[in-house]
């Protein structure tokens, strides 16, 4: 199309062509730009798992452990404790782990590889205090039927020996499972998933 | 769809002077249609500005100002934060980068006159600009917390000592802000070079650019295109900037970007000229290195000032070499803007000029021996001679004041040679005396026996 | 313009007078850095973690980048390159502290990380091949490359000891210091498999100075061709437009 000598048409397609070509240029430059956000070599070693030992753990007690900056709790779970599981499933809110909060290998009721030990980040999912293991035996003010679990002091919410948060408190979803996975006998590895995914 | 554009635009415009902006400085505004090589770089100076801010800020979200953690911190960008390298590379490329543009975009105004009224304003903004961005430059230098970080910062710090009366000690104190060159300097270094010096050079910009929209670009010609405007008021030799110099200016872009990107990918120390070899030595108060060099960019002042043996009148000499450039517009007063049109005499002084600045920067980066300190010596002789014969080819004058000048300047230059007389290199004295000595025969003395100071004639309407 | 000559040429007759001050020093020798040489980098990697990083630290470096850039496993690096309850993002740590080494060397032995940008490839390959018996020295070794150097001769067992040749008083010297070397008790590698080993190191330590380097040539050819299309589109773009313009 041309209009007094000049080809508008032309002008419009290399007008294109040049666009084009610039804002693709524009897009690989910014790349290195937003890829500087993630998360650096240091943030990544610091953020590496973490192996600890839980030999000495005897059953009812609990280890803090530190992953990635938050704590994580690893429970020598007793027996009392996991048959409670089953007693106060009609009070939770996702008692079956439908939820996305762990990893697919570990058990959709006990929420652990071994039904003995549970690893779970010890960060209410309300607004991110830290929860505190409360026993049955323990002095509490729970109410007579508490069955033992996990309770945020900041907002009242409960979980139990599973890290299932109960319904009717402010907290949405069971606590969260990290990838973990076992070494041996009494070793444990946090932040990894090793043969399990 | 582009019906729901034009509302939209014509919504801001009833709000804000989009489209009036637009016209006044883009599509609109007429600029000489002759632009040449030299002037690209006004734009492309806007590029690099652009370029440092952006490489700036994301250097800042990783860099630790903190004369413990500095030196690590850059580390850490370049190995450790993704991408990390070649942000720092665009920053310190882009700084020797900005100097290169900036010193060729300075000497077009030389060239052609752009400095001239009504100009004189222009050229005073771009003075600041070019003081802000040494300023900017020479902080920014010190936060890499290398040796040569650390030392020419102590070095230049020092030069405020020199004044008297006391002066001197107290500025380089709180300028530093400690008794020597340390995490405190750092820290305020930092935030001038991030905060406030961005700011100064951002409002600068919108000066500059101000300054030149309200009278419009110069060209190679020297010639107003203003005065020769057809029936609807548009000068007949002026093509509006948008879109024939945005066009322009994007291929320009394009040119420069190659030549950056091979620095930046291929060779970003530059051989040790962007990014010294011995700043990959964490700074040491206690040790001190056997060269200590400012930045390329800044050397031919640094040469200027090492040329004179005493300190206050090496710092006074420097700051003249600088105060004369700003008054530029007030020293050379010739009607005729563009050195196309002047004199051959003009034109040999203005590539001897552009021969002395480089030989000074040169000179400015070698340790000083004898000689070189000898030649430091006279090409600022010959630097200063500038500004005085810019003076006297302002005008015709007659033979009288020909001699006149070439008298005084021997006088003077022979009084400096008797003040700093040294039995030692008294041959290398007489010798050198060569360079100053024909500098002003041929300068002052040759429009008095040739006619090699005649101009041409100016054309009315620009050429090619 | 013959004026403007004259004054160019007279400029630059005057610049080799600048350029002779230096004299006397030794030059180094080429180091002949290849860094496309994967294996050389890896042995040179193992060189230096045997030799040098008992008492220089590479604090800036660390061993899983390390290991995916030179091609060794995580694994491998683990086995060969690291020792100590170290984790693989763990930097390159020496085992001691500070204060001890300023106690037992009188200085501490400086960071190895940028060594190679500071000091250049060709310094340091000859840095290293040119020690030789100095008894007058706390550690009986000097060099040529460093007079008076802190730093005990690390590699003795591989390359030997070397001395000063005897040189008559008028000889003129050679800028290659390693001219003026020879060797009195030879060690378990030979001459040329001992500066192959160096090179191996120097190849290392410019690798170490700078791991992007390995990457940053074959992204700059693809910016630069990009940039060339760029430039191609933008210049077709701009002469349709300048043909208003007479």
């Amino acid at each position: 199309m041309s209009y007094g000598g000049v080809d508008q048409g032309r002008r419009r397609f290399l007008t294109a062509t040049t666009t084009v070509v610039g804002a693709v240029g524009a897009a690989y430059t910014a790349v290195p730009f937003i890829a500087s956000w993630a998360p650096s070599a240091r943030a990544r070693a610091i953020g590496a798992p973490v192996q600890i030992d839980f030999g000495k753990l005897e059953p009812g007690m609990q280890m803090r452990v530190k992953w990635r900056g938050k704590p994580v709790f690893v429970l020598k779970r007793t027996q009392e404790a996991l048959d409670s599981l089953k007693a106060v499933e009609g009070s939770l809110r996702d008692p079956s782990s439908n939820e996305d909060q762990q990893p697919a290998y570990v058990d959709s009721k006990t929420r652990s590889i071994r039904p003995d030990v549970l690893v779970l980040v010890g960060i209410c999912t309300h607004l991110g205090c830290s929860p505190t293991m409360v026993k049955a035996s323990d002095a509490h003010s729970l109410g007579d039927d508490w069955q033992g679990g996990y309770y945020c002091p900041c907002h009242g919410s409960r979980f139990d020996f599973a890290g299932r948060v109960y319904s009717g408190v402010p907290a949405p979803t069971n606590l969260e499972v990290p990838p973990h996975h076992f070494v041996g006998d009494s070793g444990l590895v946090i932040g990894d998933d090793g043969g399990n995914a | 769809m582009l019906n729901q554009l034009i509302g939209v635009r014509d919504w801001v415009d009833a709000r804000f002077p989009l489209t009036k902006l637009w016209n006044e400085h883009l599509a609109e505004y007429y600029a000489p249609k002759n632009f040449n090589f030299w002037y690209y770089f006004g734009a492309l100076s806007l590029v690099l500005l652009v370029n440092q801010l952006l490489t700036g800020i994301w250097l800042t979200m990783h860099y630790k100002p903190d004369a413990n953690l500095a030196f690590a911190s850059v580390e850490y960008i370049m190995r450790d934060v993704p991408w990390g390298y070649l942000i720092r590379y665009m920053h310190s490329t882009g700084a020797s980068a900005f100097f290169v543009v900036i010193y060729l975009h300075m000497f077009r105004g030389l060239l052609y006159g752009s400095y001239k009224q009504p100009r004189e304003l222009l050229w005073l903004v771009g003075m600041a600009l070019y003081m802000a961005l040494m300023a900017e430059a020479f902080m920014g230098y010190l936060l890499p917390w290398g040796q040569m970080s650390f030392w020419g910062a102590q070095v230049i710090i020092s030069l405020f000592g020199a004044l008297p009366f006391g002066i001197g000690e107290a500025l380089s104190l709180w300028i530093r802000g400690d008794y020597v060159v340390s995490d405190a300097t750092l820290n305020r270094f930092f935030a001038l070079h991030v905060v406030a010096l961005p700011l100064v050079l951002l409002g600068l910009v919108a000066a500059h650019l101000i300054a030149l929209h309200e009278v419009g670009s110069n060209n190679p010609d020297g010639v107003e295109i203003k005065k020769n405007k057809n029936e609807d008021g548009i000068p007949k030799d002026g093509i509006p900037f948008h879109p024939y110099y945005t066009v322009k200016d994007l291929m320009g872009i394009g040119v420069f970007l190659i030549g950056f990107a091979a620095v930046v990918f291929f060779a970003p120390e530059f051989f040790g000229w962007f990014l010294e070899r011995d700043n990959f030595i964490p700074a040491d108060p206690l040790k001190t290195p056997e060269h200590i060099v400012p930045l390329w960019y800044f050397t031919p002042f640094y040469a200027i000032l090492r040329a004179i043996p005493d300190k206050l009148t090496g710092v006074l000499a420097m700051g003249a070499s600088i105060f004369f450039l700003f008054v530029l517009p007030w020293l050379d007063r010739h009607p005729i803007k563009s050195f196309r049109y002047r004199s051959p005499l003009f034109r040999l002084l203005l590539w001897v000029f552009a021969v002395v600045f480089v030989t000074l920067g040169y000179l400015g980066t070698q340790p000083a021996t004898q000689v070189a300190s000898e030649i430091g010596l006279r090409a600022a002789e010959l630097y200063f001679m500038f500004f005085l014969i810019l003076w006297l080819y302002s005008d015709e004058r007659s033979a009288a004041i020909h001699f006149q000048t070439f008298v005084v300047l021997v006088i003077v230059m022979l009084a400096i040679d008797v003040i700093r007389y040294d039995e030692a290199k008294s041959g290398l004295i007489m010798l050198s005396a060569l360079l100053p000595l024909g500098y002003m025969f041929v300068f002052t003395l040759g429009p008095v026996f040739t006619r090699l100071n005649e101009s041409r004639a100016v054309p009315e309407r620009v050429t090619s | 313009m013959s004026l403007k000559k004259t004054i160019a040429v007279a400029l630059f007759a005057l610049l080799p007078a600048l350029v002779s001050a230096a004299g006397g020093a030794y030059k180094p020798v080429s180091a002949r850095v290849d860094l496309s040489d994967a294996a050389s980098l890896q042995r040179g990697a193992k060189l230096f973690v045997n030799y040098c990083l008992s008492c220089h630290s590479a604090e800036f470096m660390r061993y899983g980048r390390m290991g995916e850039d030179l091609g060794i496993s995580e694994d491998q690096v683990k086995a060969n390159l690291m020792f100590a309850s170290k984790k693989i993002g763990d930097t390159m740590e020496v085992a001691f502290a500070r204060a001890d080494a300023q106690e037992w060397f009188g200085v501490v032995p400086p960071d190895l990380s940028v060594i190679a940008r500071a000091r250049g490839e060709d310094w340091l390959y000859t840095y290293l091949m040119a020690f030789y018996k100095d008894p007058s020295r706390p550690f009986g070794v000097n060099n040529l490359m460093f007079p008076s150097v802190g730093m005990p001769h690390v590699f003795e067992e591989l390359q030997g000891v070397q001395r000063l040749k005897e040189v008559a008083a008028d000889a003129h010297p050679s800028s290659n210091p390693l001219d003026a070397l020879e060797l009195e008790t030879p060690g378990t590698r030979s001459a040329g498999q001992f500066s192959k080993d160096m090179r191996d190191l120097v190849n290392y330590l410019v690798y170490l100075g700078e791991p992007a380097k390995l990457e940053r040539y074959g992204l700059g050819v693809k910016v630069i061709l990009f940039l060339l299309v760029f430039l191609y589109a933008a210049r077709k773009l701009k002469n349709e437009y300048w043909k208003d313009v007479h």
